[in-house]
């Protein structure tokens, strides 16, 4: 059995409940470990990043440095985690004197970390390790009259991402596919949802994310797939603010790409966390 | 903040070693290099929220503007995306070129005042330097507090969903030694 080193980050034991939830299910499903990474801490986010560039770059070495220890590849399922755990990597390589500067952070904390860690986003994993195929053997249930927005969000496919393409990703297009959905034409599928921007500017937010639904639903979605908890949070959570602010209904399920991926492999609904998604397995379409 | 698009610039204005500074940061050496197609402003999903576009900040920056780009709201609006930097054709690394002026702004004081944005990255800074981990519901509840307390009262529904479908956790989650934490810190601080 292949076995990962888990980084889950903040928001999966949190906001991202139900991703964490799912993604354990599927990977479980498919034969897959994933070991939490031990006393793993906050990847420190855009904020970090915003306040200190070589101490944001520690925090997250700090978890490299863990996972390293145990010789497996690291998943990081949250795209922001992602981004600065793989963002931290490329700035060790380019930058000696900001990696020095790191390595002496880590060793007052008794930890080394040679560079040799390998971080992994779980869409990744999913559609290049175990492979289309395999996937498809395992499906019991076809997402037959789903029809789904495969939204990637930035993160992960930006800038460091090196398993589809930046501006024009096709991933989740072919996991979805092959799990039976319909897969609509998305042209936003990369475009940002503005991360934080609903906390702290709200109509700014708002108003971003009004658009992505906007767009699905005129593109025939019924439901919008993402692979990021913030995304997710700001998708679902803002609807009724979107009604209120522009008066036009778009409100769509929006689910992980794993629930839909545990639905089609005949897991339950509470197995892969659906009933913490406000707008509930109801409104999706009926089960084949 | 002075509107960025209406007043003119003076010799005085200009500070000389800001456009150096910028480019000695990580991410910054490819300044010089713009040639303000704009590619980097039609792709940004923020820009028509933004006073100054991300090719204008580009522009000042180089120019040593720098009171002009540290007191625009661009760099906190930025949602580091990296849509622009992606597709610039020069290979200018505008989002990190974003991230050195957020750095720059909070170093100096210099941020638009009464924004939000620089008191939720420093909240969350010093949550992670004392806890290890941050709280999501617990940051939201500062950030409120410091900026717009009624901006509670508004979140107050999507609160109660998100602890009704148990995704709001309460308390303050931490590593198993925050201390740990603190050594890396502090010993980077020394160094
Ligand atoms: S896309 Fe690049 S070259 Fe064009 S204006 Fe923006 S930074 Fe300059
Ligand atoms: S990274 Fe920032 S400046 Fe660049 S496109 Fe995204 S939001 Fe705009």
């Amino acid at each position: 059995m292949t076995a990962y080193a888990y980084y889950p980050g903040c928001s999966l034991s949190g906001l991202g409940k139900p991703y964490d939830e799912s993604l354990r299910a599927v990977f479980g499903h498919l034969g897959l470990g994933l070991e939490e990474i031990p006393d793993w801490n906050c990847c420190g986010a855009t904020s970090y990043m915003s306040v200190s560039e070589d101490k944001a770059v520690a925090l997250a070495a700090r978890n490299l440095a863990i996972a390293e220890k145990r010789g497996a590849e690291v998943v990081a399922p949250c795209a922001a985690c992602f981004l600065v755990l793989t963002k931290a990597q490329h700035m060790m390589a380019e930058y000696p004197a900001l990696a020095a500067k790191v390595h002496t952070g880590l060793r007052a904390a008794g930890l080394t970390y040679e560079g040799r860690a390998v971080v992994r986003h779980p869409l990744d994993i999913l559609v290049n390790d175990v492979g289309l195929d395999a996937i498809r053997a395992k499906v019991t249930r076809p997402l037959a009259g789903y029809r789904v927005a495969p939204y990637y969000g930035c993160q992960v496919v930006r800038p460091y991402g090196t398993f589809d393409d930046p501006l024009r990703p096709q991933t989740l297009d072919r996991l979805m596919a092959a799990v039976g959905a319909h897969v609509v034409d998305y042209p936003l599928k990369a475009h940002c949802c503005g991360g934080s921007l609903t906390g702290t500017m709200e109509e700014i937010g708002v108003r971003l994310n009004f658009l992505l639904l906007k767009e699905a639903k005129a593109r025939t979605a019924n439901v919008l797939a993402t692979v990021c908890p913030l995304c997710q949070y700001n998708l679902e959570a803002y609807q009724g603010k979107m009604r209120h602010t522009f008066n036009e209904d778009v409100s769509l399920p929006i689910v992980y790409f794993t629930q839909l991926l545990g639905l089609a492999f005949g897991l339950s609904p509470a197995s892969v966390g659906l009933q913490r998604n406000f707008v509930t397995a109801e409104p999706l379409p009926a089960m084949a | 903040m002075r509107n960025g698009t209406t007043h003119c610039r003076y010799a005085e204005d200009v500070n000389p070693a800001f456009p150096a500074e910028i480019m000695a940061k990580p991410g910054g050496e490819a300044l010089r290099d713009c040639i303000q197609c704009g590619t980097c402003s039609g792709a940004c999903p923020m820009s028509v929220h933004m006073d100054l576009t991300p090719r204008r900040v580009i522009a000042l920056t180089r120019a040593g503007l720098e009171r002009d780009v540290l007191e625009s709201a661009t760099p906190w609006l930025c949602a580091s995306c990296y849509e622009c930097q992606v597709r610039c054709p020069r290979d200018i690394k505008v989002t990190e070129v974003m991230y050195a002026l957020k750095r720059r702004a909070i170093e100096k004081g210099m941020y638009p005042k009464r924004f939000p944005i620089p008191v939720l990255a420093k909240a969350f800074y010093n949550m992670v330097a004392t806890h290890g981990r941050n709280s999501e519901s617990r940051l939201l509840i500062e950030l409120a507090f410091r900026t717009n307390p009624f901006s509670l009262l508004k979140m107050a529904p999507i609160g109660i969903k998100l602890l009704r479908t148990g995704r709001m956790a309460l308390g303050q989650d931490h590593t198993k030694n925050p201390k740990e934490i603190k050594a890396i810190l502090d010993a980077m601080e020394e160094s």
